[in-house]
């Protein structure tokens, strides 16, 4: 299973490469991996996406855990949760294309952020399944470069991540 | 005070309650080593290899539940000692190793004798630091003692830029505890999965305690004892168990797993619970998971969350440190109520000396060739069970482990974990340094001797009485082994006959003691006249080429499925 995991790390260098030696050292999957310091200056939030079976899972969360610098570990898809990733798409449009491109841009709520006479750039935000079905329609028409910042989440409701 | 790198270094060392380091100097270090020259307080070991310094701060630690201290230089020194970083973590051996580095400016331009240690070892050490200011060194260093030796022990490396050696800054001794806020081990256990395991405990017809490492680390054997007694159950060892439980013990059915006794192994088959503490379940232990203790409940006590239900899934976890939670047990288990309501363990226990009648163990002594299990039988005999014995990694290793019967914890120095062959001698010497007045036996073979064998120079050099038992069958005999069960006796590189040095004329030329023993009846003799003696001795005692380690279960195979002789 799918599972969203969400790492406080002090803010401090060669955690990351901890995070991700973990994963390689132990043969863990990883899907994706997005980190950026949250603001306090001191800490960092890691999101990272792994499919595993659930004893799979429980080690890997164990295992962050371990890792000194780390403040908190927790698994998202335990509880409910809002996920979005954000993409850019650079899509070739020709004259004939380019309002089937405007078209689909607007079903998916995404913005045209860039054009040109043959291309359009387009930002799509959502779960990785609206990024999935929108991306499937506009590969059709011609998609020259894309980039992914991978999943963040956050769970629902009012409770954090860190307990105080 | 305002001091400087080097001095804060040897200082925070001291204030920390250490006496003795081992290590190697080069650039990197020369102002920690010149204030090592200065500091008369501070005994530092000069090994003769990096890897030297870091298997003899680990033995050290071994037999005094210190934390080991080695020092080496940057570059080749650092990655000279990841060898012993890696033998040390597998084990959870606490160590701090300070490494030398270039120059803060220098860092990342391939700079002479540059090696990006912190990253190198980020997967063999707990945890591992790189000073990049002054102001941070004690704080740092005061930080790897304390995540080195809490929790599940381990290795720390403190990597210092030659600079910071010189730069100055106030230092102040505290002796207020460390605070790391995210790093706070468990060590007290969970009273609610206590109370479920004492529901196991009172239920259970068949128990089996299996106990490892764990239990030497957290000085637990008292705790240990008490709680074997109250149950009344067989007790198994893994090879880093042994000596938490008195092996003369009638409840000790020795150790279990690849190499272990044929009662242990059917036992742990048999049982219908499974008390795991500190033992973490490797595969040398288990065998083929499926069929490992199949009818068992299993109760793990572990510090590390980790080790719990990796291999083997788990019924009733409980995080925590072995003594404390023991402790919590047998006060919960003392009562009369417990005691009354335990059922009768006869049946397990018939059960139990029917397998050990087995007598697995047994090898007859001929008239020509030496067995290696007289040797380790008769220098257990001759030092009664009481000598720190350490060892390298083989056939003599197993041997030792089966036939030498320790008493008591912190005299058994192996690596078990890695499997490191070298760590043998400089491991003895380390544990001779802390252990002056004891007597202290390296096992090994004449393959692995021959891998950290420049530590003689060592041992004469602080006149360490180390006595060194080669049991030279002439092959790396572990490896033979397994090519004749398993390779069709196809020896590939093994035989190491032919171009083998005479081991007492290399004794002799380091001026030790060299001795050897070609027949049954020169062993004793021979090894008494090692026991006897004051300066460091080589025994060279000429084995059974082609003697083998019974029983074994294959790698893979169910722990029943044993190999006998
Ligand atoms: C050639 C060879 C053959 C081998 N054959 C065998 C064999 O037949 N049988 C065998 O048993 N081994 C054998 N080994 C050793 C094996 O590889 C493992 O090293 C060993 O089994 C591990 O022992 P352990 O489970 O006690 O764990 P250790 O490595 O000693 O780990 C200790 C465990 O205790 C925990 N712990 C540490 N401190 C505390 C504390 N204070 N409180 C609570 N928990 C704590 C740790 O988290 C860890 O889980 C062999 C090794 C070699 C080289
Ligand atoms: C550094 C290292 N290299 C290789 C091995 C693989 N290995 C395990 S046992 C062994 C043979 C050891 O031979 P020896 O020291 O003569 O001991 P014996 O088995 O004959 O008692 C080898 C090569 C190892 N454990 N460690």
């Amino acid at each position: 299973m799918r599972h969203i995991i969400s790492v406080l790390v002090e803010n401090e260098s060669g955690v990351l490469s901890r995070v991700a030696g973990l994963f390689s050292a132990r043969g863990f999957n990883i899907e994706s991996l997005t980190v950026a310091p949250v603001g306090d200056e001191e800490t960092s939030r890691i999101t990272l996406v792994s499919i595993g079976e659930d004893h799979i899972i429980e080690q890997i969360l164990k295992q962050l855990n371990k890792l000194i610098p780390v403040l908190h570990v927790a698994d998202l898809t335990d509880g409910p949760h809002v996920e979005r990733e954000l993409m850019l798409v650079k899509v070739t449009a020709e004259q004939s294309q380019r309002a089937e491109i405007l078209r689909i841009a607007d079903i998916f709520r995404s913005r045209v952020v860039d054009a040109t006479p043959s291309t359009f750039t387009i930002e799509v935000t959502g779960d990785s399944g609206k990024l999935d079905a929108c991306l499937s329609l506009l590969i059709p028409l011609g998609v020259t470069e894309m980039v992914r910042t991978g999943q963040v989440a956050l769970s629902r409701g009012d409770k954090g991540l860190v307990k105080s | 005070m305002e001091l400087t790198g080097a001095k804060i270094v040897i200082q925070s060392l001291l204030d920390l309650g250490v006496e003795t380091v081992f290590g190697y100097p080069g650039g990197a270090v020369l102002y920690i080593y010149d204030e090592i020259y200065k500091e008369k307080k501070l005994t530092h070991i000069l090994t003769r290899h990096e890897q030297g310094a870091l298997h003899a701060a680990d033995g050290f630690s071994r037999v005094t539940g210190e934390v080991g201290v080695a020092i080496v230089t940057s570059g080749p020194g650092a990655t000279n000692a990841v060898t012993g970083l890696a033998t040390a973590y597998m084990d959870s051996i606490p160590l701090v190793c300070i490494t030398g580095q270039v120059p803060v400016p220098l860092i990342g331009n391939d700079a002479f004798q540059e090696a990006d240690i912190v990253g190198i070892t980020r997967s063999c050490t707990k945890h591992n630091f790189l000073v990049k200011d002054v102001k941070d060194l004690a704080r740092i260093i005061r930080e790897a003692f304390h995540i080195a030796k809490t929790g599940r022990p381990g290795p720390v490396l403190v990597d210092i830029p030659k600079d910071i050696t010189i730069h100055k800054c106030e230092y102040v001794h505290t002796d207020s505890d460390v605070n790391i806020r995210s790093y706070k081990p468990n060590l007290k256990g969970h009273i609610g999965q206590i109370k479920r395991a004492i529901t196991l405990l009172k239920a259970s017809k068949r128990p089996m305690i299996y106990t490892g490492g764990g239990v030497v680390l957290s000085d637990a054997h008292k705790e240990l004892f008490e709680f074997t007694s109250i149950m009344n159950a067989p007790i198994t060892n893994t090879l880093m168990g042994l000596g938490a439980y008195p092996a003369s013990d009638g409840r000790f059915v020795g150790m279990l797993g690849m190499h272990g006794t044929y009662e242990a192994n059917m036992a742990v088959s048999h049982c219908d619970l499974l008390i795991a503490i500190g033992s973490r379940f490797d595969d040398r232990v288990t065998g083929k998971l499926e069929e490992f203790a199949p009818d068992a409940k299993i109760i793990h006590i572990d510090v590390d969350p980790t080790s719990i239900s990796k291999n083997v899934n788990v019924d009733v976890p409980i995080v925590g440190d072995v003594k404390l939670v023991l402790e919590k047990i047998n006060q919960l288990i003392s009562t009369a109520s417990f005691k009354k309501s335990k059922p009768d363990l006869s049946d397990w226990w018939e059960m139990v000396e029917t397998w050990r009648k087995k007598d697995s163990l047994a090898y007859s002594q001929g008239e020509s060739a030496i067995e290696a299990q007289y040797v380790i039988q008769t220098l257990c005999e001759l030092t009664k069970g009481e000598a720190i014995v350490a060892t390298d990694v083989g056939q003599h290793q197993m041997w030792a482990a089966q036939f030498y019967n320790f008493e008591k914890p912190r005299r058994w120095v192996t690596s078990g974990g890695l499997g490191t062959m070298g760590f043998g001698l400089p491991a003895a010497l380390g544990a001779q340094v802390a252990k002056p007045n004891d007597k202290v036996v390296v096992i090994t073979g004449d393959g692995s001797i021959q891998m950290n064998i420049q530590e003689l120079a060592t041992c004469l050099q602080y006149k360490l009485p180390v006595v060194i038992v080669i049991l030279n069958n002439g092959f790396l005999g572990m490896v033979r082994q397994w090519q004749e069960f398993f390779y069709e006796r196809r020896y590939a590189e093994t035989d190491m006959m032919s171009h083998q040095p005479d081991f007492v004329k290399l004794a002799e030329a380091y001026n030790a003691l060299g001795l050897r023993a070609k027949l049954p009846n020169e062993v004793e003799p021979v090894l008494k006249e090692a026991l006897a003696s004051d300066r460091c001795v080589i025994v060279d005692i000429h084995t059974r080429p082609e003697g083998n380690v019974y029983p074994m279960v294959p790698a893979g195979a169910a722990l029943n499925d044993m190999i006998l002789l």
